[in-house]
């Protein structure tokens, strides 16, 4: 920071968390946007969705929602570990959260690229024939998948970044709003997780 | 909630010494005073330019066929109009400009929540802006769908749409950031006894502003976001080839874009809201209906967006109620033009060059709001739709509303940001011919739109001619005050007599502080009493 500015020393934690709340809220709305187009679209063509959905491989969907549920749950170990004065436990319930981020990646990586070598991806050939339902449907999966994917790539980038402030005590047992901000965010990301589970792969 | 270290804060933050000199000292700054004069300059810069886009295109409907441009030219000279104006200058200008520079300062703070997102929020801003703009100079030529991307020709038109509609979706980022900052500053640092109802009303209207920005801003941006892989992914989400839905994308923009004419709106309400107790001597005549009207405002001004959509195709039903709907956000609007003429019943008036802005925002803001309950009516709507009329409608709304707010609030406020004062017989001469330019350029417009003149036409027939004269002149006219207005402002920045800390005998807190404001604001952190406007 600049000298120019603040010779104020000011912490609100009340207020970080406030901030960090308004911004879920904001993004929830952005995947709402996405979530009126799925269900506009859902109503007017429900035999396509119903036979698109049918493609997805509800393991797979079934896995990474274990995971992600089971991240949040090691991400608010990490907080109480923190209040716990608890530094290298903390570290490693980061890590684990981190670790099955990228295992949930690997997972998705497998079951674009699965799809994608079928020939389904927008623009294919084969999607090209399939009834407008259908393209509407994979159009969907894939921007709001793939937008949930980004996500979680932000949300491991925000995790790694407090993993090193508690690494170097910037954040410690009586100052740690950002560790409980990135694990809000992380929140976030499963949560919109939750929605897209069933609506992709369970509803058929 | 905040610890202070004791430091001497004679110097201004015009003067104030940091890490940084020069330029860098003010984009590297986090200070909120310094980045709501960096928005300022930049705003200036882009809003020269729209101007100018502005003229040109009158000058074109100055004569019918191809005068000094031809249709694709015009297309795109009325885009990059459109999408400078609204996304660079209405939608950020007065929470970026002033409420960055005032809202700490009127609720007693020495900054906003999160001064490095602020700066960041700038720096977004810049981005956003020059991502937006870039489509003018590379790719396939600039875009012409209009500022509103309507589908399904924003992601068929060969033009380089790519970026504009990047840009405006950065811009979103930026507004959200801003809008989270107020938010989060107002529940968590006004001073000690500034409790709810004693917030001066632009900061109120601040309020009111960040929600909708907060709220609305996400869906255009996810709606911006799905123009974009349609057009480079080929997804399928509006274009009817692929099984999608047009009328959703407009169902979609307007829920942003409507509420996003109350982020234009409301804070000039606010602004008008100070300026007037402050001139006619007098407290705020119904402040906490004010207060109520803002918050329905923003709370209904998101039911109404299907009122853009009378023509699009949308059931009976959905069509009378959007109109009742619009039909009730007049009301809380017009509560606040009484509760404003009421304050000047029997008021000392001391006339100077802010109180004649906002008397002449009030003048356009009922006509553009009265011609907006015209269009509102859907026997009219059908009618009107489409053409010059509307043009008119928006431009005494956004231009004559949100535009002569914000130079209201420059000319008010000006000797608190710079510490000088500007001349004030220029800065009437200038408003002057600004209004009567205003009023020309504008008028005939609705007058054209009745007897039918389509927007967005380079072209007419000639029975459209004679009031095209006018309204050309007038362009021409607005643009000679506004010269004068701005040059005027400029030239006292330097110039001027040096002002005094209470030059309007205001009664908000920043009047208690020097002008211009030290880095920290106060000295001590003011403890409030009473209520915003006490005259008695």
């Amino acid at each position: 920071m600049t000298d120019n500015t603040h010779i104020d020393e000011h912490r609100d934690d009340e207020g970080a968390k406030t901030g960090m709340w308004i911004f879920i809220f904001t993004e929830l709305l952005l995947f709402g946007g996405l979530f009126i187009v799925y269900s506009v679209y859902r109503y007017l063509n429900p035999m396509a969705f119903h036979l698109a959905a049918q493609e997805l491989d509800t393991f797979i969907g079934t896995v990474n929602t274990v995971i992600l549920l089971v991240s949040s749950m090691t991400i608010a170990m990490a907080i109480t570990s923190i209040q716990l004065k608890n530094k290298k436990l903390t570290l490693i319930l980061m890590g684990v959260t981190i670790l099955l981020a990228v295992v949930f990646m690997v997972n998705k990586y497998f079951e674009w690229t699965g799809k994608i070598s079928h020939g389904i991806f927008p623009g294919s050939e084969i999607l090209h024939q399939s009834s407008q339902g259908e393209i509407l449907f994979f159009g969907l999966y894939y921007a709001m998948t793939g937008l949930h994917a980004l996500h979680i790539i932000v949300g491991v980038g925000f995790i790694g970044y407090v993993m090193w402030l508690v690494k170097t005590d910037d954040v410690k047992h009586d100052d740690y709003v950002i560790l409980e901000n990135s694990a809000l965010y992380w929140h976030l990301v499963d949560l919109i997780w939750i929605f897209l589970f069933p609506l992709f792969y369970l509803i058929t | 909630m905040i610890k202070t270290q004791t430091q001497d804060s004679t110097p201004s933050f015009l003067e104030y010494k940091g890490r940084f000199k020069g330029l860098m000292g003010w984009i590297f700054s986090t200070d909120h005073k310094r980045i709501g004069l960096l928005y300022l300059y930049s705003m200036l810069v882009f809003f020269s330019i729209a101007a100018i886009l502005g003229l040109m295109m009158k000058l074109e409907l100055m004569a019918p066929g191809k005068t000094i441009m031809g249709a694709q030219t015009y297309n795109s000279f009325f885009t990059l109009h459109g999408i400078t104006m609204i996304f660079l200058i209405v939608v950020p200008g007065l929470p970026a400009v002033f409420g960055n520079f005032f809202l700490p300062i009127m609720i007693g703070a020495k900054d906003v929540a999160f001064p490095k997102l602020n700066l960041i929020s700038w720096w977004i801003y810049i981005v956003g802006a020059l991502i937006a703009l870039s489509a003018q100079f590379f790719g396939d030529g600039p875009p012409d769908t209009g500022w509103t991307f309507y589908a399904p020709y924003s992601f068929r038109t060969g033009t380089n749409m790519l970026p504009a509609v990047t840009g405006a979706f950065v811009l979103g980022f930026s507004s959200i950031v801003t809008g989270i900052n107020f938010i989060v500053t107002m529940h968590r640092m006004r001073a000690p006894g500034m409790n709810w109802m004693r917030l001066p009303l632009f900061p109120w209207a601040l309020y009111g502003t960040s929600w909708i920005q907060v709220l609305a801003t996400p869906i255009v941006g996810v709606t911006l976001l799905m123009v974009v892989l349609e057009r480079t992914l080929q997804i399928g989400f509006f274009d009817p080839a692929l099984g999608g839905d047009p009328i959703l994308y407009q169902h979609l923009f307007w829920i942003y874009s409507h509420p996003a004419v109350y982020i234009m709106i409301l804070p000039a309400m606010g602004v008008i809201s100070e300026i007037i107790p402050t001139f006619a001597r007098k407290t705020i005549f119904g402040y906490t209906a004010i207060v109520i009207s803002t918050l329905a405002i923003a709370f209904v001004g998101y039911f109404v967006w299907g009122h853009h959509m009378f023509t699009s195709g949308m059931s009976g039903v959905a069509l009378y109620t959007f109109s009742i709907l619009t039909f009730l956000v007049a009301i809380p609007s017009a509560i606040k033009i009484f509760n404003w003429v009421a304050t000047l019943h029997k008021a000392s008036i001391d006339m100077q060059t802010p109180f004649l802005w906002a008397l002449c925002f009030l003048f356009v803001f009922m006509i553009g709001g009265l011609s907006g309950m015209v269009l509102g009516a859907l026997s009219a709507n059908v009618h009107l739709h489409d053409t010059a009329f509307v043009v008119a409608h928006f431009h005494y709304i956004v231009f004559g509303g949100t535009g002569f707010a914000f130079f209201a609030a420059l000319h008010y406020w000006y000797p608190k940001m710079f510490g000088r004062m500007y001349d004030k017989s220029w800065a009437n001469i200038g408003l002057a011919i600004f209004f009567t330019g205003f009023n020309t350029l504008y008028l005939p417009m609705f007058y054209l739109g009745m007897i039918g003149m389509p927007r967005r036409y380079y072209d007419y027939v000639d029975k459209f001619h004679g009031p095209n004269i006018i309204s050309s002149l007038g362009a021409m006219f607005m643009i000679v005050g506004l010269i004068i207005v701005i040059t005027n402002l400029v030239r006292s920045a330097r110039h001027g007599v040096i002002a005094e800390k209470d030059p309007w005998k205001g009664k908000t807190l920043e009047w208690t502080v020097a002008s211009p404001p030290s880095l920290e604001n106060f000295e001590e952190i003011p403890t409030v009493t009473d209520h915003p406007y006490n005259y008695d």
